[in-house]
C-alpha cells in the first residue's frame, strides 16, 4: 500500500495501479475516456489530466495525465485544482467540435459516457460555429449499428474489437481530424463479441442495432438481474423490458464470470422470448387440432399424471427448480436426463472429476490467469464463447512477465504490447477441426478424434510416469514433447475439454490434469470441462446415473411407462427420431411443457406453456458448479407459468430451493445464492423500474384511461414498480447501474470494491461442488469408441455459436448470422468421396445413440 | 432454417503481378514482421498501378497474410498513398509559408485555369492530378512543386507551361 495526498486529503491506494484507476477505485469523480477498467491506459484521450506537486512546498504544480501516471507512494495531486479544471474542459471541447449533438435522436442518450463527461468536465457551452467534418457510415451486420459522426477517436473500439477480442476486421483509419473506425468495407463484422463495442464505446458510434429497431432509453426499460441461457458459462446479464417485449441485453459485472464483456450469443440471443410462436395456453390436441384447456382441465390432467406408470424427461435448459418438481412429482427413480445418452454417459464421468480433489474448475477469471493452456478436442469459441474470449487474454500473461521484468507497469497497455509484439503464453490446440483461436495457438494438431484422445494419453504419460501410456503414433511427438515441456514449466496451466462429443477425450484431458497434479506436488490443477447448456450441470446432479433418456424411451416403448413429462425440451434434438417416435407414440399420453413450438409439442397430448428466463425466477448451474440467481424481470402475457408451478404446489422459488439443499445431496448449499434475510431498507423491495421511469400511467392509456394497478410481485424481493429502495447491501440484486453524475454503464466503479474487484457486498455466484475426493486415478488409456470401417466416417458434432443453441436460434438477431447446415470433412477425406465445397452430400448415420 | 449468409468482404482481391511481387519479396527479406512490410508494398503497388485500388488492397493483404483492415488503417494514414485513381502525373504543389510568401497562390490559379482542375481534382483526359503538400523542403528556391519524382523550383507561369509540356510529350 502506498499513501498519496489528493486535494489534501491522504488515502491508502496501490502503487501497482494508475492514478486514474485509485481515483475511481476511492469513489472520486475524474473524467476519461480511453482509459478502461480492463483494457490498461494508452494516455489517447487526454481527458483525465491532474496537477500533480514535486513536494508540499510545491505550489505550481504539473499537469499529468492521471492514466498514464503511477499511484506511487506520496504523490500528491489536485483533482480540483483549477488549471486541471480548465485543462479538461479544453480537452473535452476540442474533442466535441465535431461532435453532431444528436442526443435526443440517439440510443447513446441518457447513459452516454460522454454525455457524462462533457457534464463532468463543465464544458457547457459550444464556441466552435465552424462546420463539423462528417464521416460515411458503414453497414455492420445485424448486430450493430454505425454512426461515425458521433466519434471522439478514444480508440476503445480498436483497443476492444482488434487488441482484445482478437478480430481483424476492424480498424483505425485515415488520421489527423479525420481518424474513422471501420470496417476495410461494409460488411457484417466478424467477431463473436462485436456486440460489446455497443458498451465499450463511450458514446454512440457503435449501438445496439436490434435494440434501435425497438427502443426505449435506459431509464424506461425494467430491468432485474439475470443469467444469460445461452451456454453453460452463466454470464451476468440485465435484461431491458418495456411495453411487455424484451429489448436488450447488457452485460452485468460479475468479477468471478464475464467481468464486462459478454458474447454476442448472449447479447442478441434473447428475442426467442418476443418470438409470436410463443406458447402462451394450455392446449390439448384432439384429433390434430388444439383445444384450449381451463384451469381445472389442467389440474385434472395433471393429477392424472401424478399416478404410477408416469415417468418424467428432465431438461438442461431448464431451471433446478424446473427440474426439482418434475423430479419430485415423478420421484426420482422415474426422472430421466434431458440430453442424449453420449451427454449422459460423459456427464457422469465429469461429475466424478467434480468432486476430485486433484482439479480445480476454474472460474473465467482464474482462467485468464493460465500461462500455458492446452485445449483438448473442443472448439471453445462455439461451444462457450466467453471463455474463447478469457483465454485470448491468458495468452497475454507472457507480455506481463516480460512487463514486470523491465519494470513496465502491467497497465501501460501499448507499451506492455510493444514489448511483447507477438510473444504470447502457449496455448495448444488438439482438436478435429480448425477454430477461431488457431490465431493465438502456439501449436494445432488436427486430428480424428480418436487420435486427440491418443495424444492426450500420450502427453498425460510423458508428464508423469504412473499415467498409462496410451498407443499413439510418433507422427505428433514433437508436438506432444513440446507441449508436455510448456505445461511442466507452467505456474498455471490449464486443460480444458468438453463433452460435445462424449467422454473420450474428457478422460484423457483428465489423465494430463492428474499427470500435472502428480508432477506438481499434489496441488490442484485447473481442469476447466465444458457443457453446452445452462443448467446441464444442474439437471445431471438432480439425475440418477442410471437413468439416461434412452432408458425412458424404452420403458415409454415397452409399455413400462405409460405416461411422460417433457420439460422444456425437444426430444428430437437428444435422440434419434425413430426412437423417440417409438416412445412417444406408444405412451398413453404425453405431457410438454415448454416456451416454444418443437417437434416433441407437436406430438404431445397436452402442451403447456412455460415462462422464458426473463419472465421468472430460477436458478442455474455453470460448467464449474456455480450456481447462480436469475431475478424476474417482466411478466408473461398470457397464462404461461415456470414449469414448476405447473407441476407442484409450491409458491414460491425459495421454498423450491429450500426442499433441492435438502432432498438433492449435490446441491446443499444452493439457498447461498438467495438474497439475505433482510437486506432492504425498512422492508421497501427493489425497484424493477428506475426512478425516471416514464408514462407508467399512460402506458396501456390506447387500450384502457383507467390506470392499471400496478401488479404486485410476492415472490420475490423485487417489485415491478419505481417506488422502493435499490438494494444497498446486496449486489445480487443490483440490475442497471446508476450513479449521480454517471448514468452509463461506467458507473460499474461506484459499486464495486476497488476498479476490477468484487461488487460491495457483492454476490458473484456460489460453488456447489465440494471436492473431498482423494482417491481419484487415472483413466485407462484406450479408446472405446468404434473405429470406423474403410468407407465409413465418424460423426463428431460441430457446435455453432449462432444456431446450436436450440433457444436463440430462435431470436431474429442471430438468425441472421446462422450458417447453412454444413458437414465438414478433411480434405483426404473428401477427395476419397470426390466432393467439393458447396457440394450437396447425405449422411446416413451407423448405430448412432 | 437459415435466413442469409451475409459474406462480410465482397470485393475480390486482385492476383500481384510478377514485378510487384518480386519486389515486396525483396522488402520482406528486410524486415522482422510481415506486418511491417505492409507500407513498402503500398508504396510498391502504387509504383506499378498509380494507385492503390481496393481489389490491390486486398491483394497485398492477402499475399502478406496480415488483416486488409489492418492495411487499410496504414494506406489511409499515409496521405501519399493513393486509394483513389490519381492522374497519369500527380502534381505535388506546395502552399506552405515560404511558398506562399513567394506567391504560389498565383501560381496555383494559373494550373487551376490550364488544367481545368483543383485541388483533389484529376484531368478529363487523366493526365494530371492536383494535390497540395505543406512543405517539399526546398524553401528556398520558392514556389516549388514535385511532379513525379522531379522537383520544380522558382515556379513561373513559363515553367508550369513548359513542365506540362514535357509530361505530355515523354507520355507520347
Amino acid at each position: 500500500m502506498a499513501k498519496i495526498v489528493i486535494d489534501g486529503v491522504e488515502h491508502e491506494v496501490n502503487p501497482d495501479n494508475n492514478l486514474l484507476q485509485e481515483c475511481l477505485s476511492l469513489g472520486l469523480d475524474l473524467p476519461y475516456f480511453c482509459w478502461h477498467p480492463s483494457m490498461g491506459s494508452v494516455g489517447a484521450c487526454r481527458q483525465c489530466a491532474v496537477m500533480q506537486y514535486r513536494d508540499a512546498d510545491d505550489k505550481e504544480g504539473m499537469l499529468v495525465m492521471a492514466c498514464m501516471t503511477p499511484a506511487a507512494d506520496g504523490a500528491i495531486i489536485s483533482i480540483e485544482d483549477e488549471g486541471a479544471k480548465s485543462f479538461r474542459s479544453e480537452v473535452i471541447e476540442s474533442l466535441m467540435t465535431s461532435h453532431p449533438h444528436d442526443c435526443p435522436v440517439c440510443e447513446e442518450g441518457g447513459e452516454c459516457h460522454l454525455q457524462d463527461m462533457t457534464l463532468m468536465s463543465g464544458h457547457n457551452y459550444r464556441r466552435y460555429d465552424k462546420k463539423k467534418r462528417t464521416h460515411r457510415n458503414q453497414y455492420l451486420g445485424p448486430f450493430v449499428n454505425h454512426e461515425m459522426n458521433r466519434c471522439i477517436t478514444c480508440y476503445r473500439c480498436v483497443r476492444f474489437y482488434g487488441d482484445y477480442a482478437g478480430g481483424t476486421d476492424l480498424s483505425a483509419q485515415a488520421s489527423h481530424h479525420h481518424v474513422y473506425f471501420g470496417r476495410h468495407e461494409e460488411g457484417v463484422l466478424e467477431s463473436e463479441f462485436s456486440g460489446n463495442l455497443v458498451e465499450v464505446c463511450p458514446t454512440g458510434v457503435f449501438t445496439d442495432k436490434a435494440f434501435s429497431e425497438n427502443y426505449s432509453r435506459k431509464w424506461d426499460l425494467q430491468t432485474a438481474p439475470s443469467v444469460c441461457v445461452g451456454c453453460s458459462v452463466g454470464c451476468n446479464t440485465s435484461p431491458g423490458e418495456r411495453y411487455g417485449s424484451l429489448r436488450r441485453t447488457v452485460n452485468r459485472y460479475n468479477s468471478e464470470v464475464n467481468g464486462y464483456f459478454l458474447c454476442d450469443r448472449g447479447r442478441f440471443g434473447f428475442d426467442f422470448v418476443n418470438n409470436s410462436d410463443r406458447l402462451l395456453e394450455p392446449v390439448q390436441r384432439v384429433d390434430n387440432t388444439g383445444e384450449l384447456l381451463a384451469d381445472d382441465q389442467v389440474k385434472a390432467f395433471i393429477k392424472e399424471f401424478k399416478a404410477d406408470g408416469t415417468i418424467g424427461i428432465g431438461s438442461p435448459r431448464a431451471s433446478n427448480e424446473s427440474n426439482f418438481a418434475l423430479r419430485a412429482m415423478v420421484g426420482e427413480e422415474n426422472f430421466y436426463a434431458g440430453y442424449s445418452d453420449v451427454e449422459h454417459e460423459s456427464m457422469q464421468v465429469l461429475l466424478d472429476l467434480a468432486s476430485d480433489t486433484a482439479f480445480h474448475s476454474p472460474s473465467v477469471r482464474e482462467i485468464e490467469m493460465a500461462d500455458a493452456v492446452l485445449i483438448l478436442g473442443e472448439d471453445v469459441t462455439n461451444v462457450a464463447p466467453r471463455i474463447a474470449l478469457a483465454l485470448r487474454q491468458s495468452v497475454r500473461n507472457k507480455a506481463k512477465d516480460l512487463a514486470d521484468e523491465s519494470r513496465i507497469p502491467q497497465w501501460q497497455d501499448s507499451a506492455v504490447r510493444e514489448l511483447a509484439q507477438h510473444d504470447l503464453s502457449p496455448l495448444s490446440i488438439i482438436s478435429s477441426a480448425v477454430s477461431r483461436l488457431d490465431d493465438v495457438a502456439s501449436d494445432r494438431v488436427i486430428e480424428s478424434l480418436s487420435v486427440v484422445a491418443a495424444m492426450g494419453h500420450q502427453i498425460a504419460n510423458k508428464i508423469s510416469a504412473s499415467a498409462p501410456k496410451a498407443d499413439c503414433s510418433a507422427a505428433h511427438d514433437q508436438v506432444i514433447e513440446k507441449i508436455v515441456e510448456q505445461l511442466k514449466a507452467a505456474k498455471r496451466p490449464l486443460i480444458i475439454a468438453g463433452n460435445s462429443n462424449g467422454s473420450e477425450v474428457i478422460r484423457a484431458a483428465a489423465n494430463i490434469a492428474r499427470a500435472l497434479y502428480d508432477f506438481k506436488d499434489n496441488s490442484a490443477i485447473d481442469l476447466c470441462l465444458l457443457v453446452p447448456e445452462v443448467n446441464s450441470v444442474g439437471m445431471s446432479l438432480m439425475t440418477n446415473a442410471k437413468n439416461p433418456l434412452g432408458a425412458a424411451l424404452k420403458k415409454l416403448h415397452d409399455g413400462t411407462a405409460k405416461r411422460v413429462i417433457v420439460l422444456e425440451n425437444d426430444l428430437y434434438r437428444r435422440a434419434s427420431r425413430a426412437k423417440v417416435d417409438a416412445a412417444l407414440t406408444a405412451a398413453t399420453k404425453v405431457l410438454v411443457l415448454d416456451q416454444l413450438p418443437t417437434s416433441t409439442t407437436a406430438n404431445a397430448d397436452v402442451v403447456l406453456p412455460a415462462t422464458a428466463f426473463s419472465e421468472h425466477e430460477a436458478t442455474y448451474i455453470n460448467y464449474e458448479g456455480r450456481a447462480q440467481l436469475s431475478f424476474q424481470v417482466h411478466q408473461c402475457k398470457k397464462q404461461a407459468q415456470p414449469s414448476w408451478r405447473w407441476l407442484c404446489d409450491a409458491e414460491h422459488v425459495d421454498d423450491l430451493v429450500e426442499r433441492c439443499c435438502n432432498e438433492v445431496p449435490g446441491l446443499a448449499r444452493l439457498r447461498e445464492v438467495l438474497p439475505g434475510e433482510n437486506p432492504f431498507i425498512a422492508g421497501m423491495k427493489v425497484p424493477r423500474q428506475s426512478h425516471r421511469y416514464s408514462g407508467r400511467t399512460a402506458m396501456t392509456a390506447n387500450v384502457n384511461v383507467h390506470e392499471p394497478k400496478q401488479r404486485e410481485d410476492k415472490e420475490s424481493v423485487m417489485s415491478f414498480s419505481m417506488e422502493g429502495m435499490p438494494a444497498q447491501k446486496d449486489a445480487s440484486v443490483h440490475a442497471a447501474s446508476w450513479a449521480p453524475k454517471w448514468n452509463s454503464n461506467q458507473s460499474i466503479s461506484k459499486f464495486q470494491d476497488e476498479v476490477n474487484g468484487e461488487l460491495k457486498q457483492g454476490h458473484p455466484g456460489c460453488l456447489l461442488i465440494e471436492r473431498k475426493d482423494s482417491s481419484g486415478s487415472y483413466f485407462k488409456a484406450g479408446s472405446d469408441s468404434i473405429e470406423p470401417s474403410a468407407n465409413q466416417l465418424r460423426l463428431v458434432f460441430s457446435y455453432q455459436i449462432f444456431g446450436s443453441d436450440e433457444l436463440s436460434a430462435r431470436s431474429k438477431p442471430i438468425q441472421a448470422r446462422m450458417t447453412d447446415a454444413y458437414i465438414g470433412l478433411s480434405p483426404q477425406d473428401a477427395q476419397k468421396r470426390d466432393l467439393r465445397q458447396g457440394d450437396v452430400a447425405t449422411i446416413s448415420p451407423l448405430g448412432s445413440p | 432454417m437459415s435466413q442469409q449468409v451475409i459474406a462480410s468482404t465482397a470485393t475480390k482481391a486482385r492476383r500481384l503481378s510478377a514485378d510487384e511481387i518480386v519486389e515486396i519479396e525483396h522488402e520482406m527479406t528486410l524486415y522482422p514482421d510481415k506486418r511491417a512490410v505492409g507500407l513498402e508494398a503500398l508504396k510498391i503497388v502504387q509504383k506499378h498501378q498509380g494507385w492503390v485500388s481496393d481489389e490491390s488492397l486486398l491483394g497485398i493483404a492477402k499475399y502478406l497474410d496480415i488483416p486488409a483492415a489492418d492495411l487499410e488503417g496504414v494506406a489511409t494514414f499515409f496521405n501519399l498513398v493513393y486509394r483513389q485513381q490519381v492522374g497519369k502525373n500527380v502534381i505535388l504543389f506546395c502552399d506552405s509559408v515560404s511558398c506562399w510568401i513567394m506567391g504560389c497562390e498565383g501560381i496555383k490559379s494559373y494550373i487551376k485555369d490550364k488544367l481545368a482542375i483543383d485541388y483533389g481534382e484529376t484531368t478529363e483526359d487523366g493526365d494530371f492530378t492536383l494535390i497540395p503538400v505543406p512543405c517539399l523542403g526546398d524553401c528556398d528556391k520558392a514556389p516549388v512543386m514535385m511532379v513525379g519524382p522531379d522537383m520544380h523550383r522558382n515556379l513561373t507561369p513559363e515553367k508550369i507551361d513548359s513542365i506540362i509540356m514535357d509530361c505530355k510529350t515523354i507520355q507520347d
